[in-house]
């Protein structure tokens, strides 16, 4: 246990250390959230039956999840450049604790996930949207954002440790842009055809969404549909939870076992 | 007497990757403080025999022990001891130097003045700061083999050491390794230049199909297969002539360089002298501007014991 501290947050500086010499590709990621939240907010958004400002109140919970569940394609990246470049293999080969290198990854990652969590909140502040219920609820939101990251950021790993090669989890990382347009983090879901419209609320996506939505007041828990959203605290909680147990296990067995 | 105590032994190593048996009950040993070149083409095993006895891939059968450790077993006891430089286990070229460096001392809780005395121990104290991605090939093999000596392990595995480099570098990485062997560190180094194994190993493994196809000291090898006789021939349009005469002297097949115009075999015969070599083909009325008869280079070797025509580079 000691070493895996000890490991972990050695591993830890390392990642923090890589972001300080490489601050371009960090900002870029933490900018595009901005991007996409005024591209939506202000071009897509007028379009929408919902009168534009309460739609960019709807959107900014919905980038905030869209944002956390980057986290599988950061989180691949990183894992399939340290597999095929070598690290990887040269860390296995020393007496490291084998838990302690994934998860100083993901930690790292928590970390500069959750600051960049801040500009998209002042954006959004920006962009009308407001904290409508109590402090706790909105600590509860912030709290479901970084687990839910955490999670998404094993998924990565995970896959990345399991890549063919660096550019096949570029491509498969790339798409994952699409996971969020399967849910009700940009648009309502009452507007899908049915069999879509359940694909989209069982995505863990929806369920965070709705429970981030609820929680900083924004928008009422929907009175029908899956599951997961008619209960999206728990939904929420229970994808988080489910996606770690099962993914950071697994993620660890693969650097174990390469 | 002493017995003789081995850092590597291995006994019938087997590992398939689907249909490619990588290894076919490979066995190898290294005694303490040596250093074993394993010598093979591409795909002969070389780097999944590396793979097994670092601890990277378990075995499908046999059994391996590194610094008296069994990899299966008792993997983490051998990561203790051992070190690995080689094409995959890398550093991160994101980092600098200096970062690197104090990273693995921080994993092996060693102190971060070791980084700083291997950065100067191998010429990069002035890169120190530098990402790791902007040194050139010379300079990064040097730092993934100081990051392999920041505790210094009872065995080290060098994987294609110099594989790339240039001649000036390469003669620096040779150093180290001769320093490191003399310091009484076995080293296990796969390669696929002969010159760097009969510079550096005790004793030469030549791994074939995944198995040890022959060893020895690059001397024995050497012996075991005779001399090499060449001649120059003076017009191309006599090659085939002047090897039809070293066919019959020798026995064995010659190789022709139409190229240098020069036409090689060997041979095992001690009755086959130089001067006898020139009157023989001199009888045959073939004009030639040089001959020799000299002790085989381990290309030669290694071609005629694994019966390939050519090199797999």
């Amino acid at each position: 246990m000691s070493s895996l501290v000890h490991d972990g947050t050695a591993i830890l500086g390392r990642h923090l250390l890589r972001i300080r010499h490489a601050p371009a590709i960090t900002v870029m990621t933490q900018t595009m959230p901005i991007v996409f939240l005024l591209f939506f907010g202000y071009v897509f958004g007028g379009a929408l039956a919902m009168p534009g400002a309460d739609y960019r109140a709807f959107l900014v919970p919905g980038m905030l999840v869209a944002t956390a569940a980057n986290g599988v394609m950061t989180g691949m990246f990183q894992a399939a450049q340290d597999t095929h470049r070598g690290v990887t293999d040269r860390l296995r080969t020393m007496p490291v604790s084998r838990a302690a290198v994934p998860l100083g990854q993901a930690l790292a990652d928590l970390v500069t996930s959750t600051v960049g969590m801040v500009p998209v909140l002042l954006v959004g502040l920006a962009m009308g949207w407001r904290i409508e219920g109590t402090a706790v609820e909105a600590l509860g939101a912030l709290g479901l954002l970084v687990l839910f990251r955490f999670a998404a950021t094993w998924v990565g790993i995970l896959l990345g440790l399991a890549s063919e090669s660096e550019e096949a989890a570029g491509q498969l990382g790339s798409a994952t842009f699409m996971l969020p347009l399967l849910s009700n983090a940009y648009i309502p879901t009452d507007g899908m055809p049915g069999w879509l419209r359940t694909v989209a609320e069982w995505n863990p996506i929806s369920a965070v969404t709705t429970a981030v939505r609820d929680l900083f007041g924004n928008a009422p828990v929907p009175a029908d549909g899956a599951w997961p959203v008619t209960h999206p605290v728990a939904g929420a909680l229970l994808w988080s939870l489910a996606l770690i147990a099962l993914c950071a296990p697994a993620a660890v067995r693969r650097y174990a076992r390469g | 007497m002493t017995t003789t105590t081995y850092a590597v032994l291995s006994e019938g190593l087997c590992k398939r990757y689907g249909d490619v048996h990588a290894l076919s009950g490979l066995d190898l040993a290294v005694p303490e403080g040596t250093v074993c070149g394993v010598l093979g083409p591409n795909g002969a095993g070389k780097t999944t025999a590396v793979r097994v006895l670092t601890t990277l891939t378990s075995p499908d059968s046999g059994s391996a022990r590194v610094a008296g450790r069994d990899v299966v077993r008792d993997p983490a006891g051998v990561r203790e001891r051992i070190a690995v430089t080689g094409q995959y286990a890398s550093v991160d070229g994101d980092l600098t130097g200096a970062e690197n460096l104090r990273l693995f001392a921080g994993l092996l809780r060693a102190p971060r003045s070791r980084a700083d005395e291997l950065l100067e121990r191998f010429g990069l104290a002035e890169a120190a700061g530098r990402p790791a991605r902007t040194y050139s090939g010379g300079m990064r093999r040097r730092l993934d083999l100081a990051a392999s000596l920041i505790v210094p392990p009872s065995v080290l595995f060098l994987d294609e050491p110099t594989t790339g480099l240039d001649p000036h570098s390469r003669n620096g990485i040779w150093d180290a390794v001769r320093g490191l062997a003399s310091q009484g560190t076995t080293v296990l180094l796969t390669t696929q230049y002969l010159e760097e194994a009969d510079r550096l190993a005790d004793e030469v493994v030549l791994v074939d199909g995944g198995r040890a196809a022959h060893r020895g000291t690059p001397a024995e090898l050497k012996a075991r297969i005779g001399s090499y006789a060449e001649v120059v021939v003076a017009e191309p349009a006599r090659l085939e002539a002047a090897a039809a005469v070293l066919d019959r002297l020798t026995g064995s097949l010659p190789a022709l360089d139409a190229e240098r115009r020069t036409v090689g075999a060997v041979t095992t015969d001690p009755t086959l002298t130089l001067p006898r070599l020139v009157r023989e083909i001199d009888a045959a009325g073939v004009p030639i501007l040089d001959a020799s008869l000299r002790p085989p280079t381990l290309d030669e070797v290694f071609l005629r014991l694994t019966d390939r025509k050519e090199l797999a580079a």
